[in-house]
């Protein structure tokens, strides 16, 4: 298992320079000196000269990027002129917030589509199966910024259950009972069309597997058929949904940029908008390249949950 | 045609094509519509609710006409999608069939770095091109173009990898065609369908990523707006006139539901593996229908089938699998019921138990006792306690038959404690007695194995290992050795003969070998088309065969008790099974048909002392 760990990581490192490339090309598309486009109307000719020097902008493409690559191993990630701090400080601490918005959604989704899908493909075609399919369709086509917005409206405006926006209150809050009633809907409207999305793939592998001639063995067996169903069909089923799992996260971090704005969740997310707004692009390059990596190596873990779960993958 | 007919059969995608139709024509004719300036502000008539005069649907908080804000927002909010959606389709398609055409490096290299784009959450990718080059629409849609290259890079890839192997590619090589012409009229025919079928699938995608970024303020830039900048505008007045965010934000609900819906039709229509209605699962017990009540019991037989009929529903179609079997065995006993595939000998086998797959099997009368209860309707929890436990099943290849993701001891501890309260412990010290049982050396070291890493032999002693977990008095073994080579299954055999004899079981062994019965039957049971058409002591049968059918099996046959014979060696076909003839169903195959086995229905008819019985009105062998 670890060697299996130890080979996923070495494999890793060839997409996370391809990130680097991909983040320091993108970035080089800038138009203009990118010594003046990263400091903006902080460009007095003294900050222009210290960047020069500091990241080599007047070098050739090639040098810049070895420059940046060394800065960035060793976890310099330049410093934000709009916020005048570390870039890596102010993505770690904005992280934070976005880890705990997507976790708790990501985790959500997972759980309650794969539920929905055990019991719609349980009960295909029954009632229970026809009000899902019809839920997860409404859900899977509302934009979350949207749904954000209409929660507010209800569930914070008028119903006065949750705090409009922030992630504590500003007086007295802090503790976790305070956290999980800013988190409630936020992370409600992030999972929806996750939730979704998951529940119709974990419906059709549940319907692809109690096909198998190993859930009739089961059941010739006696087993019990919440047992079949929980444990031998959701087992095998599970084998096609973890990829599935992995794919989602990505859009649910993705989403959780939206959901940040609208909740004003002092998230990555809105980290970089408002950079990109303010156009401070060291800031969104070291947050572009921080979460990215992240995702990369959240799906190692992914592939490892894979390979734990189906003996037939060699490790 | 056949597709559109098929997508218009689906009643939601047709009603997803007709919403999008809508929309699309309306956002078309926006500027011919008699509609307000959607740009002209009135402070005085701000925030105007919905219904106001003048204002369909209210106005904004610069004054200026929701609906005619909506319909051009809307016309902008499209365009900069299918936009979008082209320039991915263009760009990605033409890096998927350059590496799909030209192969190794090239390929390698290119989806490497499509590889390595489809590794960041798509919006960080998005943002980070917008940054770069400055929030605005044009930028917005660039970013989510670009975005979407990998998508169509890759999936254009697969297609064409598969084309360029084929031959007319390699003629239009050989033929001295180069390869700029080869790709645009040879292979680009062939791929369009499937860039325009991924455009479809991915249009609203990128019309809600565009809407996103707008959202975000990162899209269009006022006064301009689309359905995403409207909405992230009227998100300051939320609490106050939610109707400003309410009417662009269901026109974007609106839309991705009417695409969500298309995709699903477009989806189903062109895999039908897919199609909603394909995929069924089989519920725990066989649905039962019976059209007469239950026979009286007769006899007292360990099990006894009483004119058991099974059939399958498909849509109009009714195949009668198994009509009218009468069977029964005694322990110790081995009743052999051989037949060809399709003869209805499996189904009359998983009928027992309530195991044939339903949908879209359903029993539909007779009675199936064991030690006089019926087993047929009886309740979900009855036939559970006694299967595995009273009547146990072996079946044909243990490599889809055992789970392949539970340990094989797991899977043999189970099969105890679905009946017996005992420890985790004392499970695994009975399943290790088991395995040594059916006689797999070192049971202490492949109990832990998974399916996946035992031999073929070893695995179906793994199944009859199983099978004999709750010392059950019957046991059902389909086909139980037919995937395994011919020594192994003689093998199989002797172990099956052995401990029937040390535990008395009866067993009911399913085959479609007639060596198979000569070694390990008594009594031996012939079924074609669903049907009993003799029966009697293995033995007598062997020698002296009375139905045509059974003589015919056997002269396919020549030396009986060696290797592995299959009987499709006979020449035509069963009859099928939801057209069945009048009269005998072997007269179209039979040699000795006559006018009258072409009527009425023909009987079992048996000896005066009941140890045989034949179907057939001109037997091969007298048999009274
Ligand atoms: S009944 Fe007639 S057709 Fe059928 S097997 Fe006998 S002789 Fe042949």
């Amino acid at each position: 298992m670890t060697s299996y760990i130890l080979k996923r990581l070495i494999a890793a490192v060839p997409v996370l320079l391809g990130i680097t490339v991909i983040v320091f090309l993108i970035m080089a598309m800038i138009p203009g000196d990118p010594a003046t486009a990263i400091l903006g109307s902080y460009a007095t000719p003294e900050n222009v000269a210290r960047i020069n020097r500091d990241l080599g902008l007047d070098k050739p493409l090639v040098v810049r990027y070895f420059i940046w690559l060394g800065n960035l191993v060793t976890g310099d990630l330049g410093r934000s002129f709009s916020l005048n701090r570390p870039v890596l400080d102010e993505v770690l601490e904005r992280f934070q917030a976005t880890l705990i918005l997507a976790g708790v959604s990501f985790v959500l989704c997972a759980i309650l589509g794969i539920l929905a899908g055990v019991v719609s493909a349980a009960r295909q075609y029954g009632l229970a199966d026809k009000l899902i399919t019809f839920v997860v369709l409404i859900g899977i086509s509302i934009p979350s910024f949207f749904l954000g917005m209409m929660m507010i409206l209800t569930f914070a405006v008028n119903l006065r259950w949750f705090p409009v926006s922030g992630m504590y209150a500003i007086y007295g809050g802090g503790d976790l009972p305070d956290l999980l009633r800013h988190l409630a809907m936020p992370a409600t409207a992030l999972s929806v069309v996750a939730t979704g999305v998951i529940a119709r793939m974990s419906r059709s592998a549940m319907l692809e597997v109690l096909r198998q001639d190993y859930i009739r063995t089961a059941r010739a067996k006696g087993v019990h058929e919440r047992k079949v169903i929980m444990g031998h069909a959701l087992r095998s089923a599970m084998v096609s949904i973890i990829p599935v799992l992995g794919i989602q996260a990505g859009f649910v971090l993705s989403g959780a940029v939206y959901v940040e704005i609208v909740f004003q969740w002092p998230g990555v997310g809105r980290m970089l908008v408002d950079a990109i707004l303010k156009r401070d692009i060291l800031l969104v390059q070291g947050g572009v390249v921080f979460v990215a990596a992240c995702y990369v190596l959240f799906n190692i873990c992914v592939d490892v949950a894979q390979s734990l779960l189906d003996p037939r993958i060699k490790t | 045609m056949a597709f559109l007919k098929l997508l218009f059969r689906n009643k939601l995608a047709a009603a997803g094509l007709i919403i999008m139709g809508l929309v699309v024509v309306l956002a078309v004719l926006t500027p011919w519509l008699p509609l307000l300036d959607p740009d002209v502000t009135a402070t005085g008539d701000r925030f105007k609710p919905p219904f106001s005069a003048g204002h369909l649907l209210g106005t904004d908080h610069l004054g200026r006409d929701l609906l005619s804000r909506l319909m051009w927002g809307t016309r902008l909010s499209l365009m900069v999608g299918f936009a979008a959606a082209l320039i991915a389709a263009l760009l990605g398609s033409t890096v998927g069939i350059v590496a799909g055409y030209f192969g190794g490096r090239t390929d390698n290299i290119i989806m490497r770095a499509v590889d390595m784009l489809m590794a960041f959450p798509y919006i960080l990718l998005a943002l980070a091109i917008v940054a770069a080059l400055g929030p605005g629409l044009v930028n917005a849609l660039i970013a989510v173009a670009a975005v979407n290259i990998p998508f169509f890079a890759r999936n254009i890839r697969g297609v064409t990898v598969s084309l360029a192997r084929r031959e007319f590619i390699d003629a239009a090589k050989l033929a001295g065609m180069g390869h700029l012409r080869i790709i645009v009229f040879e292979l680009l025919p062939n791929v369009a369908p499937v860039i325009v079928i991924a455009m479809s699938t991915t249009v609203g995608w990128m019309i809600l990523e565009t809407a996103g970024l707008s959202f975000l303020g990162l899209g269009s830039q006022p006064p301009q707006a689309d359905l995403g900048s409207m909405l992230g505008e009227a998100r300051s007045a939320l609490i106050t006139s939610p109707h400003t965010s309410a009417v662009p934000g269901l026109m974007i609900f609106v839309i991705v539901m009417s695409i969500n819906l298309l995709g699903d039709g477009v989806r189903d229509a062109l895999d039908p593996r897919l199609r909603s209605g394909a995929l069924t699962r089989p519920r725990a017990v066989t649905q039962i229908d019976r059209q007469q009540p239950a026979p009286e019991a007769d006899g007292a037989s360990l099990l006894a089938l009483q004119d058991l009929s099974t059939e399958f529903r498909v849509a109009k179609r009714t195949y009668k699998a198994v009509r009218h079997v009468n069977l029964h065995v005694a322990p110790g006993e081995c009743l052999g019921v051989i037949g060809e595939s399709g003869s209805g000998k499996s189904v009359t086998a998983l009928s027992i138990m309530g195991l044939v797959a339903s949908p879209p099997g359903v029993i539909t009368g007779g009675a199936g006792r064991f030690e006089g209860q019926d087993l047929i309707g009886a309740s979900y929890e009855t036939l559970r306690a006694m299967r595995g436990d009273k009547v146990a099943y072996i079946f044909q290849d243990p490599l889809s038959t055992l789970h392949p993701l539970y340990r094989v001891g797991d899977q043999l501890c189970e099969a105890i404690r679905s009946h017996h309260k005992v420890t985790a412990r004392e499970a695994r010290t009975r399943a290790l007695e088991l395995l040594a049982a059916v006689r797999i050396p070192n049971p202490e070291s492949r109990i832990d194995n998974y399916p996946h890493e035992m031999s073929g032999g070893m695995r179906q002693r793994v199944s009859i290992a199983m099978a004999l977990a709750n010392d059950p008095e019957v046991i059902i073994a389909d086909e139980p050795t037919t995937a395994l080579d011919v020594t192994v299954q003689a093998q199989i055999l002797s172990l099956l003969n052995d401990l029937r004899r040390e535990r008395q079981l009866a067993i009911i062994f399913i085959t479609h070998d007639f060596g198979v019965v000569a070694q390990l039957c008594d009594r031996v049971a012939v079924m074609y088309a669903g049907q009993i058409v003799e029966e009697g002591p293995s033995q007598a049968i062997l020698d002296r065969p009375a139905h045509p059918y059974a003589k015919r099996l056997m002269a396919c046959v020549p030396d009986l008790g060696q290797g592995r014979r299959e009987l499709e060696a006979i020449p035509g076909l069963p009859p099928a099974v939801d057209r069945l003839p009048d009269g005998c169903a072997f007269a179209e195959r039979c040699n000795k048909a006559s006018q009258a086995c072409r009527v009425g229905s023909i009987e079992l008819v048996g000896t005066s002392d009941g140890r045989r019985a034949v179907r057939c009105l001109d037997p091969e062998e007298s048999l009274s």
